[in-house]
């Protein structure tokens, strides 16, 4: 064949794509492959493609696809760690005349793909998966407004996640940082497919994360139970509810910017080059416009997690729900008013820094009086040091250190001399692993046994709790302080051997958090070995507050029965107060949505358009991208979508299910 | 709704909501879905206009507004497309009295016009190119073709959506959710109409006299 029809097919894919020079990608290709063969076979032998697609692939059932969106963050989890390790270790040898063992060009894609899979790929279908499962069991629905679009949506960020990953083995992954700034990842700075990697996965993955928060949104506002007025709504929902606005207001300004340096990319336009009137600053604005607003969207969801739990824990109704509530609000607000502070030094002059300096600052006090409120509710609180709770005490001891030096770095004079620095690194490191992770682990151990049936095993529980949070202090305490005196980030070597120490007990620390991550991967084997032992039978294995507590361990495919009626705002805790009683007859049929494989079948297509954009395929992103339209519109001409569960069956499931539940 | 919110000491209370309709699955809520849509949809379009505005007088020594904006020929696509609105209007209330006819005639008509806008715009952008006024000669013009760009895309998705609404109509009647689809179709729409008086005014009238 001619080289234009190789052209022609393949783009700019080539031999020299696939890295096989490269020992450490290579070995990494090999385990995956070797993994990957092994689950796929395993799966055949016990035939169980079949039960996955229908069962979970092409369910629009909220539950398995809070599920499916938690198992794609814990896997994304540990690639992310696994870089993590990767620059600690290089960090921590290479000084003076030994380079490490990572050269410049491979480092950049860690720190690039670290970030990048962490917020986009980690926190967020964590967070998502978690609200997507936790609250309609919590206002009382039997699912989300639009059950379509939410399977959509998960296999839209999972094509994302999929495409970031085939950057490992087929070509590289941008080296531009986790936000690739422009001008550096314009065309002519960085030609190679890296960026256009990053800017495809993150635009397939941001249309599913703001089509599920819009349909979050739609839930809680339209499918609250009778009598759950918003004062009586779960806290957990409320920050759901605030967290989604907000992801709905900042993800166009971030889908935006892409696209624009996109246009950039492959058109030629002049948005934020260096040359013909292109403005590189405000691809800055836009993508901080996202950016900030970010950690918002993440950790207000970890706020509402420590807030049902403290209650819970506690036995106490949470202390000043009403400024929870408007707490929660006030930071949604401001978190849109701040953005500007991640780049003081680009001299938009004493005023304007004043005022985001000044709206940074302010942000801290709705959040202290959220951890005062905390501390309130656990003040004479009958407190049960479970695990859960021990997550919300780690999280307060951490996270108000991560504050307090947010605080600092809000002052822009102290911001000229700290930007850029270790410093801010260990800030937010402090803040979203202190203030999101450990909220997330909070949340899966807490809710696994509504999601399985039964608790996760409590001693390997502990192991991660205790080599997470020891495993952070150790790992971030030294990058504070050389950050203090200076050290820049996103550097592979360094000269200075004095700061060497500081830089071996950090990768000391993240093998103790890789500790951690193997107790939270044990708990998972150990709870399942010991499932009969750990068994939740009663519905309620904690002493909950809240509805999700009112239904058996896993709930049924229709959550409720009946639709609960709420009179008080710990609805619950109200019903077993009050003496309770499930109903055992009269079930009624349910209607239902009926799964769907359209979802995946448009992710799939997404992920191939992507794929073939990146490695100017032509015909590959022309043919997708036409099939995507005609699938969106066929799926409109079908209009058998729901079904209904007799109520026979009801019964029989219900009869089943809650001898033993709390209220029989 | 058969639920009590009283609670007073001794009386029952009554813990479930025991109607048998609630079948409904959210359907309330695509009106309210469709317009959180639309203000992501409108955010879309602020950020353009923003990095528009931040850009609009770098010209990079190519052409300005006055030289290449030919405002007769964007007032005749203002009008098509105003006049698209007023035609959708036409076609709700036939559409609330239940008659297929009327409405799908006017969905047709607003199709129509829409897809002259859409023809005009493609002629507009043609002529640019050709004169050497496309989208690379500076970021000045990078902001307007994407801006004008992004709206015309909106559009071609409206006729698309027009089009599918038509058959869809021919197939099942107005039906409930056939005509949930078309209030959602008509909330995008307007809000088209909406955004191009935005472009209208601060795109071309503002870039001509200034």
């Amino acid at each position: 064949m001619t080289e234009t029809t190789l052209k022609t097919i393949f783009g700019r894919l080539g031999w020299e794509s696939f890295p096989i020079h490269e020992p450490i990608l290579f070995g990494t290709f090999v385990v995956v492959a070797l993994l990957g063969l092994a689950i796929v076979g395993a799966v055949t032998w016990f035939r169980l493609w079949g039960y996955l697609w229908r069962e979970w692939f092409t369910s629009v059932d909220h539950k398995k696809i809070g599920i499916m969106y938690i198992i794609l963050g814990i896997i994304m989890l540990l690639r992310g760690f696994a870089d993590a390790l990767m620059m600690r270790v290089q960090q921590a040898i290479a000084f003076g005349a030994n380079e490490g063992y990572l050269p410049a060009h491979h480092y950049d894609q860690i720190f690039t793909a670290h970030g990048t899979i962490m917020i986009f790929f980690v926190a967020i279908p964590l967070v998502v998966g978690l609200i997507n499962f936790v609250m309609p069991l919590q206002i009382g629905a039997r699912d989300v407004a639009f059950p379509f679009l939410n399977n959509l949506s998960f296999w839209l960020t999972a094509a994302g996640a999929v495409l970031t990953m085939t950057s490992l083995f087929i070509g590289e992954f941008a080296r531009t940082g986790w936000l690739s700034y422009a001008p550096l990842a314009e065309l002519s700075y960085s030609p190679d497919t890296g960026v256009d990697y990053y800017l495809w996965s993150l635009q397939i993955a941001g249309v599913g994360t703001t089509l599920s928060a819009i349909n979050m949104v739609a839930t809680i506002i339209k499918m609250r139970a009778p009598g759950m007025t918003m004062m009586k709504l779960p806290v957990f929902c409320w920050t759901a509810l605030c967290s989604n606005v907000l992801a709905i207001a900042i993800f166009p300004a971030l889908t935006v910017a892409f696209f624009l340096l996109m246009l950039d990319r492959y058109v030629g336009t002049n948005f934020f080059t260096n040359e013909l009137g292109g403005a590189p600053m405000m691809y800055w604005n836009m993508v901080w416009i996202w950016g900030h607003p970010e950690v918002y969207v993440l950790v207000l969801p970890a706020f509402g997690i420590y807030s049902e739990i403290t209650s819970t824990f506690t036995g106490k109704r949470l202390f000043g729900y009403t400024s929870m509530v408007y707490a929660t609000v006030v930071i949604t607000i401001l978190s849109y008013l701040v953005w500007l502070h991640h780049f003081f030094t680009m001299g938009a002059g004493p005023a304007v820094n004043s005022f985001f300096g000044i709206a940074t600052m302010v942000i801290s006090i709705p959040t202290g009086a959220k951890v005062f409120n905390w501390l309130f509710t656990m003040y004479r609180g009958d407190i049960r040091f479970e695990l859960p709770m021990m997550w919300v005490v780690a999280f307060m001891l951490t996270f108000v250190v991560g504050g307090m030096t947010g605080v600092l770095l809000a002052i822009p004079p102290a911001d000229f001399v700290l930007h850029n620095s270790l410093f801010l690194v260990a800030h937010f490191h402090n803040t979203i692993i202190g203030g999101v992770v450990f909220g997330l682990f909070a949340a899966m151990v807490y809710w696994f046994p509504k999601a399985f049936g039964f608790k996760l095993d409590p001693f390997w529980g502990k192991v991660a709790f205790w080599g997470w949070v020891v495993g952070y202090w150790v790992a971030w305490t030294p990058i504070y302080v050389v950050g203090l005196m200076g050290t820049a980030r996103r550097v592979h070597h360094f000269d200075d051997p004095s700061i060497q120490p500081y830089f071996v007990i950090a990768a000391i620390g993240a093998l103790i958090i890789l500790v951690g991550i193997l107790g939270f991967v044990m708990s998972i084997v150990m709870g399942f070995v010991k499932r009969e032992e750990l068994r939740d039978t009663t519905g309620d294995p904690w002493g909950g507050r809240t509805l999700e507590w009112s239904t058996s361990s896993p709930p049924p495919a229709y959550n409720f029965a009946f639709l609960p009626v709420v009179h008080d705002l710990d609805a619950w805790y109200d019903m077993k107060a009050r003496g309770y009683q499930r109903p055992v007859d009269e079930f009624r049929p349910i209607y239902m949505p009926r799964n769907t494989g359209t979802g995946v079948i448009l992710a799939g297509l997404s992920l191939a358009l992507g794929f073939g954009m990146v490695w100017y395929m032509w015909w590959l992103a022309a043919l997708t991208f036409v099939a995507l339209l005609a699938v969106a519109v066929g799926h409109t001409f079908n209009f058998k979508r729901d079904t209904f569960i007799p109520a026979a069956e009801v019964a029989a499931t219900e009869n089943a299910r809650q001898p033993l539940a709390v209220g029989a | 709704m058969t639920h009590r919110t009283t609670d007073a000491p001794g009386a029952a209370i009554t813990w479930h909501h025991l109607d048998a309709d609630d079948h409904d699955h959210g359907g309330g809520a695509t009106v309210l879905g469709f317009w959180i849509y639309l203000m992501s949809d409108a955010l879309i379009f602020a950020s353009l206009f923003a990095m528009f505005g931040v850009v609009s007088t770098s010209y990079a020594g190519g052409p300005v507004p006055r030289q290449i904006f030919d405002l007769p020929l964007v007032a005749l696509n203002t009008a098509l497309l105003l006049a698209s609105s007023i035609t959708f209007g036409q076609a709700m209330p036939h559409m609330e009295a239940g008659r297929i006819g009327p409405t799908r005639l006017w969905l047709a008509v607003t199709g129509v016009l829409g897809a002259a806008f859409v023809g005009v715009e493609l002629y507009e952008f043609s002529h640019l190119i050709a004169e050497g006024a496309g989208p690379q000669r500076s970021a000045f013009l990078s902001a307007f073709f994407t801006l004008v760009g992004t709206h015309g895309a909106h559009v071609t998705v409206g006729l698309i959506w027009v089009v599918t609404m038509l058959v869809q109509i021919g197939q099942h009647g107005l039906t409930g959710e056939i005509r949930r689809r078309v209030v959602c179709l008509s909330m995008f729409w307007h809000f088209l109409d909406i955004i191009w008086i935005g472009v209208f005014n601060f795109v071309y009238l503002y870039g001509v006299i200034r």
